[in-house]
Formats: C-alpha cells, sequence, structure tokens
C-alpha cells in the first residue's frame, strides 16, 4: 500500500486551494463506528513480536513526520468517557454514560501539518498499514478531517 | 556558565528581596528579569559572587517596577533606597519559599508550576514543555498561583506534608521537553534536605533516588515498559543506590517511620537483590504492612498483594486482593499477574485485556496488551499441539 496514490473523495478532494499554504488535518483512529479493517484481529490475539512491530511503526511513523516538519500532536484516548451537559446556573452539571452501546468511539488522534490534501491522505493511509496480526498490514480506515482555518490578515 | 548553579541561587535571591521589603509576586518577577540578564552577561563577564550580582540585579529592577508602579498609583511602599546586604540565611529563608510554593491553598498543579519557577528557577515556557501545555496557559497558571499566595506571609512556618507531596508529583512526572523533572525534583529534595532535619524528607530523597537509578533499566530502546522482575540490574546506578540507602538508613536510625521512608525501605530491598530471585518479599510485605497502617491507602493494599504473591504464593496474594474495590487502578493488572503464576492463563489473559483498556498511561496500556498477547499466543500453541 505505502507508496501507491490515494484515492481522493469528490467531495473532500478539493479542499485545499491556497497554493504556499500548509493545512492542518486530523487523523482519527476509531475503536468502534469506523468501517471493519481488512485484517481485523483485536490486538490481544496477535503475538507479542506483531505487538512490538506495530508499535515500532507508529513510533517510526511519528519521528518520521517530526523529521519532515509535518507532525503537530497524537494523543490517545481511554475507551471510558461519560456525556455531560449543563443543568442550569447553581446547578451541577448531569452526567450520563459511559454507554456500552456507543456506536462511534475515537481511540485516538493525529495532528499533521502538511502541503495538501493529498499529502494528508497519503500519510493517512500509510498510518492504516501499520502491520497487525500475521505481520500483515491492517488496512484500517482512518477519518481524515480538515481543520478549518482562522481567518485572514489580508483580505484583498 | 553553569546553570544548575545560577538556578540554585534563585531562592535565595527572591528570599532576599523579601526581606528587603518586596512582595513574593514582585520579587519573583525581578529576580526572573535578573536571570535573563544574567544569561546575557555572565558568560563575557562573570561576576565575582554570582550571588549578590543576582540580588542587586534583581533588586534594582525591583525598585525599577516600583517607582513605575508608584508614579502611576502613587501608592505607599516599604522600600527606603538602596539596600543595605543581608545576612546569608539562605537555607532557613529557601524553606520559606518551600512553604510559600507548597502552600494548602494552591492545586496540586499550580503548586508545582510555582514551586518549578520560583524554588527551581526554571523559565515559563520550560515548565509548559514539560507539562505539554501551552506557554500562555502556564504563565496563567503561575501568574493565579502569586495572587493566590499574595496574602500569605514568608515567615509563617508552612507545612512540610504539603511540600513533599508536590516534589513526589514533580518527580513522578518523568521527562518530556528539555528539562528532566526527575532529575529536578531530586535536586530540590536534596536542597530541602540539607536545610531541614526531617526523617520524611530524607525519606523522600532516598526514594526518589532509589527509582531513579533503575532509570536506564526501566525502559527499552523503543521506549516500552520493563517490569522490575525483567530489569537487567547490571544497568541500576549503583552510586545512587548506596546514596538512597545510606540516607534512608540514617532516617530510619530516628525511628520516626513515615509513608516515604516505608516506600522507600520497598525500593532498597529491590535495589539489595542481585536478581529478582532473591528479593526478600517477606520483608517487602513487612514494609508495605507499615505502608498500609500509615496511610490506609488501597493503593499499598494492591502493592502489598503482590508482595504476599510473590513471599507465600499467588493463592495467597489473590486472597489478600479480597475486599480491595476491583474499580482501583491497576487491580486487574495485578489479579492478571497473580491468575498467571496460579495456572491460570486463561483469565490472566482476559483480565489482561482488561487491563489495558482501563490504563490511564500509553506505556502502561501497551505493557498490559504485550501480556495478554503473550498468553493468548501460548494458549494458540497449547491448543494446536493438543488437538
Amino acid at each position: 500500500m505505502v507508496g501507491s496514490v490515494p484515492r481522493v473523495d469528490a467531495a473532500t478532494g478539493s479542499h485545499h486551494t491556497e497554493e504556499d499554504d500548509m493545512a492542518r488535518y486530523l487523523l482519527l483512529k476509531h475503536y468502534r463506528g469506523a468501517p471493519a479493517a481488512v485484517n481485523d484481529v483485536p490486538m490481544d490475539q496477535w503475538t507479542p513480536e506483531e505487538v512490538a512491530a506495530h508499535m515500532q511503526y507508529m513510533q517510526d511513523f511519528a519521528d518520521r513526520l517530526e523529521g519532515t516538519g509535518e507532525f503537530v500532536d497524537g494523543q490517545a484516548l481511554s475507551p471510558e468517557g461519560s456525556w455531560v451537559r449543563s443543568d442550569g446556573p447553581g446547578r451541577p452539571p448531569v452526567t450520563d454514560g459511559p454507554f456500552a452501546e456507543t456506536k462511534d468511539l475515537i481511540a485516538g488522534w493525529m495532528v499533521i501539518d502538511v502541503e495538501d490534501h493529498e499529502r494528508a491522505l497519503t500519510l493517512a493511509a500509510e498510518l492504516s498499514a501499520a502491520p497487525g496480526a500475521g505481520g500483515e498490514p491492517i488496512h484500517e480506515w482512518l477519518e481524515v478531517r480538515p481543520f478549518l482555518t482562522a481567518p485572514p490578515t489580508v483580505t484583498e | 556558565m553553569d546553570e544548575a548553579l545560577l538556578r540554585a541561587l534563585i531562592p535565595t535571591a527572591i528570599s532576599a528581596l523579601c526581606r528587603r521589603g518586596a512582595d513574593f509576586a514582585a520579587a519573583e518577577d525581578a529576580v526572573q528579569e535578573a536571570l535573563v540578564e544574567a544569561v546575557r552577561v555572565w558568560p563575557d563577564d562573570p561576576p565575582r559572587d554570582p550571588r549578590a550580582w543576582l540580588v542587586a540585579v534583581a533588586w534594582r529592577r525591583f525598585l525599577d517596577a516600583v517607582r513605575a508602579d508608584t508614579s502611576r498609583r502613587h501608592r505607599e511602599l516599604r522600600v527606603d533606597g538602596e539596600p543595605v546586604p543581608g545576612p546569608a540565611e539562605d537555607v532557613d529563608d529557601s524553606l520559606q519559599l518551600y512553604f510559600l510554593c507548597a502552600h494548602p491553598s494552591l492545586t496540586p498543579a499550580s503548586a508545582v508550576a510555582l514551586t518549578l519557577r520560583a524554588v527551581g528557577g526554571l523559565t515559563t515556557r520550560q515548565i509548559a514543555r514539560a507539562y505539554l501545555v501551552p506557554e500562555a496557559t502556564m504563565a496563567q497558571r503561575i501568574s493565579r498561583a502569586k495572587r493566590t499566595v499574595a496574602a500569605v506571609r514568608l515567615d509563617q512556618p508552612g507545612d512540610l506534608g504539603t511540600v513533599l507531596r508536590v516534589l513526589y508529583l514533580v518527580f513522578n512526572e518523568g521527562y518530556s521537553g528539555d528539562v528532566d523533572l526527575a532529575a529536578e525534583a531530586i535536586r530540590l529534595t536534596r536542597q530541602l534536605a540539607a536545610g531541614t532535619d526531617d526523617e520524611e524528607v530524607a525519606g523522600l530523597l532516598a526514594l526518589m533516588l532509589l527509582h531513579h537509578a533503575r532509570r536506564a533499566a526501566r525502559t527499552r530502546p523503543d521506549g516500552s515498559l520493563v517490569t522490575l522482575a525483567e530489569q537487567d540490574r547490571s544497568r541500576w546506578d549503583t552510586r545512587l543506590v548506596a546514596e538512597g540507602v545510606a540516607v534512608l538508613q540514617a532516617a530510619l536510625a530516628r525511628d520516626r517511620l513515615g509513608e516515604f521512608q516505608a516506600q522507600a525501605a520497598v525500593a532498597a530491598l529491590h535495589a539489595d537483590a542481585r536478581t529478582a530471585a532473591e528479593t526478600d518479599w517477606v520483608q517487602v510485605v513487612g514494609w508495605y504492612d507499615e505502608l498500609v497502617r500509615l496511610t490506609g491507602s488501597p493503593v499499598a493494599r494492591l502493592n502489598r498483594a503482590v508482595a504476599v504473591g510473590e513471599a507465600d504464593g499467588p493463592r495467597a496474594g489473590l486472597a489478600a486482593l479480597a475486599g480491595l474495590d476491583p474499580a482501583l487502578p491497576r487491580y486487574a493488572a495485578v489479579q492478571a499477574y497473580l491468575a498467571e503464576r496460579d495456572g491460570d492463563p486463561v483469565t490472566a489473559a482476559r483480565r489482561y485485556a482488561e487491563a489495558a483498556r482501563a490504563a490511564a498511561d500509553v506505556r502502561e496500556r501497551d505493557h498490559l496488551t504485550r501480556q495478554a498477547a503473550r498468553l493468548n499466543t501460548e494458549l494458540r500453541r497449547q491448543a494446536a499441539a493438543d488437538g
């Protein structure tokens, strides 16, 4: 997979217009809610060597992006969370959950700052090809979301 | 220029300004400004007496700020012209600064930030990077903390217990960014121990030294965790171990046990074993008993269960878990560990996977996932061999 050109979805492909402007993208990894990966085996069912190879791949990927000046941030999230909303002034917040049946669950993210949308897709695809069970690429689905930018100083 | 030396002068400089009538917040600002000046000037023109230089420059900065302020607001101030050099009461003064920065009115995060800045002499940028927050956020946290303690008088005796908890927090944060927080915590605790006569300060210093000694052995080159049992003990820093043990023994000899001494005693027993198998687990259990007695902490009881598992067998360890809340952090991991030793790899694998999902930090999560993967792989091989 690495090296092939990702297909650009018609709906988002024209996102990036400014030529010399870097753009930020959020790469989202889901615990649940994404379409099933090609190589879809939970990590605790891999061999320890496969787990180690996966971790190394992820680390190398982040290191390389730091080297190219494209890495901004990466964090993993706990699968447990809760919902919260205000219940009006002077009242404690109302919480709910965690909901076992929640369809979508974010596992973590990486923020990258890249030349264009195509580069973001290329990098996401590389991340998706991290090795998994049997040493084969996972080919999991990652979500790529462009950041909305701040308004430019010069507008005319 | 010796940065460590420079930073060691900061608490005494702040205290000197406070003694001359500056309030803490203004003194701290002035010393930070003098520090910037020192970094600029000293390499070409090193002062004969760095401390006197720092105090003199900081005092001038303080007076400048006061004059600007006074002319704006015509405020009455306790400032009379040029200072008389004060006596060198470094140690006592620094101690008051520790108390102030760890004042109980501060949240732990604020106390940590203020201690690192005013006692440790780190810049706001360094602290921000170490805690992975934006510099503006850290600057606000520090200035809010300074406002909170503004009314606290520096001559009140403080609470050593809160100081120790703050230093412990700093130590546990490890290191990220360009500052080694563990080393910084040791430096500050060492400085505190030099100026106090307290067994628990010594206990905390010993605990830090004994844990720091293992640092090189604690992670693999890929960043993954190595458990205590698996660590290459030849990579432990024997100099730090020797110092930690000496500090601890001197403290224990005074027979006023506290939680940091008890924790350090456990660490010393591990340091004393040439191999994991030689660990004196019966004594370790004894120290955890003391720790449970002193603190009543469920975490201490959880660790005690692990030690009991080693001393008296996994069944006894599992029995020692009874009565503890299964929602405790690391409860599932401890249960998995004991279950495996008890010959129940199926339960162990399941509990390791659950523990990984509940883990609070990435490296621990990865470690637990690997444990689950290892057991599941063995189980599959066995099933294949049997079938």
